[in-house]
Parts: structure tokens; sequence; C-alpha cells
């Protein structure tokens, strides 16, 4: 997601701002408002005391500090798998010297600008989780808060022990005066510390004086609850006389809901009710089960008026068309490119297709809502939780601060769980009112509503004129035609283009004096949205190949060609370098038997990451032996999650790249569950090598810039093991035999 | 329909229809949420319990078919090679969000059970039914191993 260009309407941001909430939140969490440390924004009512705790703590908006010496830190991001309770509280637990085994973790309440995404929007009016910003926004409003937390238990002890501030240390939780050899705990100081005016400025350390952050190994604050089955996400959750509800949708996008015949869904043991909502028929029950069997039952005939009918094939016709056509938006020009491109010595033109993308986590979007007169309360692993309470309060006709959102782990997201309609909160919001608030509603997507019914990484076409010049001079002219998800936005659709469409791309990555990239907008009914990387998931494939067809073209090595086009982008050339180093590119690898090595190179959110990809290819099948990955995301404030996110980014581009693709007949989508929509298994993952480049800039994403390399470095792989170029996701070896031989 | 149901050491008597999967009564009657729900169809191994010591997808298995049964959740994994692959979990931070672990570690446990010493393509075999998005695969295998060590090491294995 890239929020950057996003500046809200004022209606919407009117809908949105108003400091509403419940006078205890608000007594409890807003007690550093006015010292810059929550963005700088003042809000009423706030004084310069911090809050206490009735059992006699330290409250602030990002620190609780419990006379039992816990330490918690309130998250305002989403933990979906990406490490945010481990990163961000290691960020707190630094500045405020505390040990690693008193930290916990709570999730914030939805409430801006004080939990606000500052990426998404500097004055945190939008609060949300997404385009790998979570440490990179936090990291200076975390710093401080747990610098400040920290002078005031200095402040706190200097006043009982009466002695200088300046004399106190802070160690691994313990609070000391060396000359008295007085030391305290922080719970015994934190009753006192809430006495204690916030200071307006407090010192930050110098990286050099890190000792949490960059530790190698941390261990995540959620393994034990996560190992043990005792993590509650949105589908654990229970309520007393909770209901249970599946929703009927139709087999196309577009349609909506005729007429339904619920009278044998009724009929069977166990439901409760059937009401029509805007998505489709609801079946609510006692269990999930009897939901299941009732939603069976279901009689519902569809108006296809709005239908979404064409298929894959008709789409690309039509997206072929359009970027044969004029009809496009220019991203990028620069330099002469038509002249440059006839004055090349060597040319290569090529299309590339990449298909819709389910997101597919584990957990099926599930949600809970309890729905009184003036009243609605959510649980959910939300990751847009401003939109999403906005969203909640327009299905139930209520106002936004009527709206508590109980934000929960989910069980992954890859994207899905942040979309501008909130379409599976509005849905058990929607239920929760049809059904007049009688009972707690849980809504269970099915896997097969997860797939059938997804928003998906945008089916795109590029059609690419590359050329080589003189000196090894590229000229690259792109036509990415490819649907726009920011489109959809609240706020309205950009000016222009759309930035996620085209992300990514040859000219912003690679010196090149004569480069055009332009972008046309297809006007298809199928959902759009953010996957896991955004655009990068196709800009980087297509100019990855293309860049290594022309390095073959000129008979230079992959890397040797790239770092001589990467002279003003210094981070991609070092971490090109150091992966290509740990692969040992230096030393000619052993082809034959189907053996090939490829490489790519990618910055996304603010990361750069290469990867070098070694594969067997064994008739059509291809399998990725190991992966050498380095990364440069600014300081690694935890090791250890990077290493995984990169594993994990590898691991989910790969899926796609081998098999993933949402394809629509008739409009219909014919994949629905993990047999057809195929993902990686533990038998299919390569051995993988992470490194990290060692830096002193602030840190920047991890989430998802471990993706987009992995696609374009198996390609490059494949050629080099088999001759053959892949140019269209998923990978079909057997089709690109023919195609080159056609 | 009545049943009787023995969880964890327990016995439980339900009112549940018969063709309800064991996922959803454990889930939905018993209040044991650790089991996940992932695809319905025995495809991804989210759902993974032990029935008589056996790794077993709860999600498609008939509740009717495991009366007398003596069935085990997360909840109340204690075999040695449980516990030893649970700390080894924790120990190598594997989970990431953590939604399929229970089917995971389930599963691993049922592999130590019988097979104390496995090899790579041994834990392929036995943990290529267990899906997760996140790929923590890599951890997963070092755990296995880790806990297989711990075992052999604590002489339970």
């Amino acid at each position: 997601m890239d929020f950057r260009d996003i500046e809200p309407l004022t209606t919407f941001r009117r809908a949105l701002s108003a400091p509403e909430l419940t006078r205890r939140q608000f007594v409890k969490l807003t007690a550093l408002a006015g010292t810059g440390l929550t963005l700088g924004v003042v809000l009423p009512g706030c004084s310069s005391k911090p809050g206490g705790t009735a059992s006699g703590g330290l409250v602030m908006p990002f620190v609780h500090i419990d006379p039992d010496d816990t330490v918690t830190m309130i998250c305002k991001q989403l933990e979906a798998g990406q490490g945010v309770w481990t990163g961000l509280p290691a960020i707190v637990a630094e500045e405020l010297d505390a040990a690693w085994s008193q930290m916990r973790v709570l999730d914030a309440p939805a409430k801006v600008p004080m939990y606000g995404n500052l990426a998404f929007n500097p004055k945190g009016l939008i609060q949300g989780t997404g385009g790998s910003t979570s440490v990179a926004n936090s990291w200076m409003q975390l710093r401080r808060a747990g610098a400040t937390a920290r002078a005031m238990l200095v402040a706190a002890a200097a006043r009982r022990w009466k002695v200088a501030a300046g004399e106190i240390t802070v160690r691994n939780g313990v609070v000391s005066h060396q000359a008295s050899g007085r030391t305290a705990s922080f719970g015994a100081l934190a009753g006192d510390a809430a006495q204690v005016s916030v200071p307006s400025r407090v010192k930050l350390k110098d990286p050099s004086q890190f000792t949490l952050i960059g530790r190698k190994h941390l261990p995540r604050l959620d393994a034990r609850a996560k190992s043990y089955g005792k993590e509650r996400y949105a589908i654990d959750v229970m309520l007393p006389g909770m209901m249970t509800a599946v929703v009927l949708r139709p087999r196309r996008f577009g349609e909506k809901v005729a007429s339904f015949d619920a009278s044998k869904a009724k009929a069977h043991p166990g439901v409760v009710d059937v009401v029509e909502i805007p998505s489709g028929v609801a079946v609510v029950a006692q269990d999930t089960w009897s939901a299941w069997k009732g939603r069976d039952l279901l009689k519902v005939d569809w108006d296809e008026a709005g239908a979404e009918k064409r298929g894959t094939a008709q789409l690309l016709e039509y997206f072929r068309g359009l970027a044969a056509s004029r009809d496009a938006l220019t991203a990028v020009a620069r330099g002469d490119v038509e002249a440059a491109l006839e004055h090349a010595h060597k040319r290569i033109e090529a299309d590339f297709e990449f298909p819709y993308l389910a997101h597919a986590p584990m957990e099926t979007l599930t949600a809970v809502c309890r729905l009184s007169p003036d009243h609605c309360e959510i649980w959910a692993g939300c990751q847009f939780q401003t939109i999403d309470q906005a969203n909640a309060a327009k299905a139930t006709g209520l106002k936004p601060h009527q709206v508590a959102i109980n934000t929960l782990a989910a069980g992954g997201t890859f994207g899905r769980r942040a979309n501008f309609e909130s379409d599976y909160i509005v849905e058990v919001a929607s239920i929760a009112k049809a059904t007049g608030g009688r009972y707690p509603v849980r809504l269970i997507w099915t896997r097969q509503d997860d797939i059938e019914h997804g928003r998906y990484r945008p089916l795109n076409l590029h059609r690419i004129a590359a050329g080589l010049g003189p000196e090894g001079k590229v000229a690259f002219s792109q036509r990415v035609v490819g649907q726009s998800i920011m489109a959809g936005a609240p706020w309205g659709a950009p000016r222009g283009v759309d930035p996620t469409a085209v992300e990514g791309n040859a000219g912003d990555e690679y010196d090149l004096e004569n480069v055009r990239i332009t972008w046309s907008d297809p006007k298809v009914g199928i959902p759009v949205l953010w996957w896991r990387s955004v655009g990068h998931s196709h800009m980087a494939f297509s100019k990855e190949v293309i860049i290594d067809e022309l390095a073959e073209a000129a008979g230079k090595d992959p890397v040797a060609f790239r770092l001589a086009l990467l002279g003003t982008h210094p981070r991609q050339a070092a971490v090109l370098e150091l992966a290509a180093e740990k692969a040992g590119w230096d030393r000619p690898f052993p082809l034959g038997k189907g053996r090939g090595r490829g490489v790519a190179v990618h910055k996304s959110f603010n990361s750069v990451v290469a990867q070098v990809a070694e594969v067997t290819v064994s008739g059509n099948t291809i399998t990725v032996d190991r992966v050498v990955c380095a990364v440069d995301c600014g300081i690694a404030v935890t090791p250890g999650v990077i290493e995984a996110q990169m594993q994990s980014g590898i691991g989910y581009g790969l899926s796609a790249a081998l098999w993933g693709a949402i394809t629509l007949t008739d409009g219909r989508v014919d994949q629905s569950n993990f047999d057809n929509y195929r993902v990686v298994r533990i038998n299919e993952m390569p051995k993988i090598e992470v490194y990290i480049v060692p830096s002193t800039d602030a840190p920047t994403g991890v989430g998802e810039p471990g993706t987009p390399p992995i696609a374009p470095a198996v390609a490059n792989a494949v050629r080099a093991a088999t001759g053959i170029r892949l140019r269209k996701l998923p990978f079909d070896l057997a089709a690109a035999r023919r195609e080159q031989k056609a | 329909m009545s049943i009787e149901l023995t969880v964890n050491g327990q016995l439980h008597r339900l009112e549940v229809a018969p063709d309800t999967p064991l996922l959803w009564t454990l889930r939905d009657h018993l209040g044991l949420t650790g089991t996940k729900f992932g695809c319905g169809m025995s495809l991804c191994g989210a759902c993974t319990v032990h029935v008589d010591g056996q790794p077993t997808r709860s999600c498609i298995t008939p509740v009717a078919a495991v009366v007398g049964a003596h069935i085990t959740t997360i909840e109340g994994l204690s075999t040695p090679a449980g516990r030893a692959v649970q700390q080894a979990w924790v120990d190598l931070n594997v989970p990431q969000c953590g939604y399929c672990q229970s089917g995971q570690i389930m599963s691993a446990a049922a592999l130590l059970t019988t097979n104390p010493h496995p090899t790579d393509s041994d834990i392929d075999g036995a943990m290529a039914g267990n899906i997760c998005r996140c790929a923590t695969y890599v951890r997963i295998r070092k755990a296995i191993h880790r806990a297989a060590a711990s075992l052999a090491a604590s002489g339970a294995g």
C-alpha cells in the first residue's frame, strides 16, 4: 500500500477525525498528547500530567507500567504475522531500558489521531496497517514514548531518594543510584512516576548504545500463545448468546439479490434467522455447521443486470486492445525513447501477463459484532480501523464514535483485511442490524468464499519495447494495463496515474536516459486490492526479466549489467553486490542437468532486496533449490523478524510464481480452495539464506519487499537452465516452450 | 442426537448432529478454539488433532465417527514429543501469524512419536499436508530437528 499521495477530502476527514471516545479511554490514552509524543496534536482536555491506574501504575498512550513490573506497549498496528508485537515493543523497551521479559503488548482501540498511521497521513487521521510502514512510522514516536517513560521513572526515583536525576541509571528494568546503592524496579516507581510532569523534551539514545535493537535473537512475544493454541483470533471470540452467520453471495461480481426462498433453510435445525444484506443473503444459526447446512438449502434468484460476465481470455483481449491504443496516462517520461529505440542495435519487444491473485490468508475473513441501539462493538483482525469504523457506522446507522473496535491478532492478511469498503466488517454489522441486535453475531467466511469473493491483485498486461544502444545505454518503453486500486478510495480516485499501478518501474529504479512508462486503466467489474507488495508484485517482474534479456543481448553478466545502471542508486548496488557475493556469483555455476541460477534486485517500500535463485528444471517442473537474499531496511530493529519476513515474502511470491492464478469463465471465478489455488508447502520451500546490510539509517519496511524479486529471479534462473524465457505468470514452462518454437 | 466424546482425557456428553465435523464440535460445542478452521476439505491441515494418537483432519471427520476414540487437541497435548515440539517452536520463534501452528504442531508431534529421528524427507512427508501462508517452513523444519534432538537427549525419544 502506498498512501503517500493521499490527502483525504475535507468531508471524509470530518467524518473520521472527531476525537470521539469514552471518557475513560480519553483519560487513559491522551495523557501525553500535549508533549509532541503523539503527533504533536494537542487534544482538548489534556493536562501535562500522565494518567494513573486504579492499582497505582503509570498510564501513557503507548506505554503502561504496572506495579507488578509489567510494561505494556499499546500497539496501534495489526499483528498479522509480520512481527509488530515484537519489533514495536523492542523500540519502546530499548529507550525505556526495560528487560525484555517484562514486556507485553495490548492492541490499541480505534482512535485517531492518537493511533493513526503517520505514513498514511502525517496528521494521523487514518489508523491502519499496511505498506510495510509499521516500524518506519512508529520509530520516532515509540522511541520518544519509551524515553519519556524512562525520564519519568528517573524523576520519581530522584525525588524519592533525594538525589540528582543525573546520578541515576536504568538498566534491564532496574533503576539504580550507584553512590547510595539504592535500586528500585519499574513497578515500585510507577505510581510516583504518574505524579511527575511529563517532560517536554527527552534525550534519545545514540544508536551505538542500542542493546535490544539489533539483537540477533529476541523471543517473539506471541510465540508461546501461538504454540499452545492460546492466541485468540476473531474466529475464536465467544460471546454469551452469540450466533454464527455465513453469507450466500452471487457467483458473479455485480449481481444482486432479486428474490430468495428461505423456507428450507429456516426449517433446518439450529438455523435462527435468514436475512438479506447488501452483499447477499445471510444464514444465522446456533453453530457454524448448522449455518453452512442452512446456506446449502437457500434458493436465491440473482439480478444479473450489473454483472461482470467476461472471462479472463476476453479481458486479456480487451487489455491488449488498450495496450495498442493511445488511451493512457504517462507516469514517467525522460529523453526521447522513440529515437533511442530506433537507433538501438538490439531491440526486444514482449508482452507480460499477470493474473488476478487471491490473498488466501490462513484465517478466512471473520468478525464478531454486538449491536445495541446506540453502540456497535466489533471484534476482528482489523487492518483499517478508521475506515472500518466509518463503514460499520454507516451500515448500522450510528456515528463512528459509537463504533468500538477490538483489534485481535489476524491469521494473516497480506492486504486483504484493509479494503475501502470494509467488506466483511460491513457484512457482520449489516447482519447484526438486520437481526435487530438480538444477539451477538460471528460471521465466518469459508475458504470457498475467500477464493471466489476476493478483492484481487489486479490482472495486468505489460507491453514493453526495450533497446540496447551505444555504450550499453538502455531505452525502455512500457505500457501497463491494469485496474486502479486507489480508484476505490473514499476520498476519490487519484488525479492522473494511480501510483500503485506503476510503482517500482524501470524509470524509477534504474539510470535510464530514455524511458517512458504509460498506464491504461481498464474498466472491469472485478474488485481489486493491494496484495503483498501491490504494484511491485508485477512491475518488478517485467523490469527484472527485461533487464536480464538486455544483459544477455549485450553479452554481459547480469549482475555487472545491472550495476552499470545503478550509478545513482547506491543502496540497490550494495544490496545486489552482497547477494551476489554470498551466492558465490563470481564462481561459475554448474549448469546442466536442468540447473540454473538467476538474480533480481528491487526497491519497494523504501527497502531494497536482491535475491539469487538456484533452480532445477525437470521436464516442465521447476524446483527452487536455494535462494540467497540480501536486504537493506535501514537499522535492523529485530533481525530475526527481518529474516522471517524475507523467507515469508519469498514463500508467498513463489506460490504466485509457480501456481497462483484466479481465472474467470463467464465472470465466474474458476478456483475455490487450496486444491485449485495451490500454494507452497514445506516440501516446495527452498533453502534460504538472508543477509542484512548494516545501516545507520532509520528503519524501513520488511513485510512486503521480500516478495517482488523472487519471481523474476526464478524466471531468470529458468532461462539459464533451459533457454526458455518466462513472461507469463504463473509459470507454464510447457506453454512457454511451445510459444518459443512458434 | 446425544453423543459421548472423549477429548483430552475428559468425557463429554453433547447434543450435536452426527454429521457435524469434529472441528466444529470442538470449537462451537466444547469451546476448544485452539484447533483452527482453514479450508474445510482436508487440504490445509490447520484443523489437525490426534484421534487415538493418529494425526487426523478434524474438518472432514464426522463427530459420529470418533465416538469411543481418544481425541487430543492442542490444548491437551502433553506427550513428551508434544512438549518437545512446543518448546522448540517457542525457542526458535516459529510462529508468525500463528493461525496454522496448532495444526503444524499436532502433525509434528505425531511424526516424532512414530519416528524420533526424522530426516528432511521424512519431515516433508509428514508435514506437506499443513499449509503455512506466512511460509514459516524453514523454522518448522529446524524446530522438528531440535525437538528430536532434545527428546533424544532426555531419553524420552
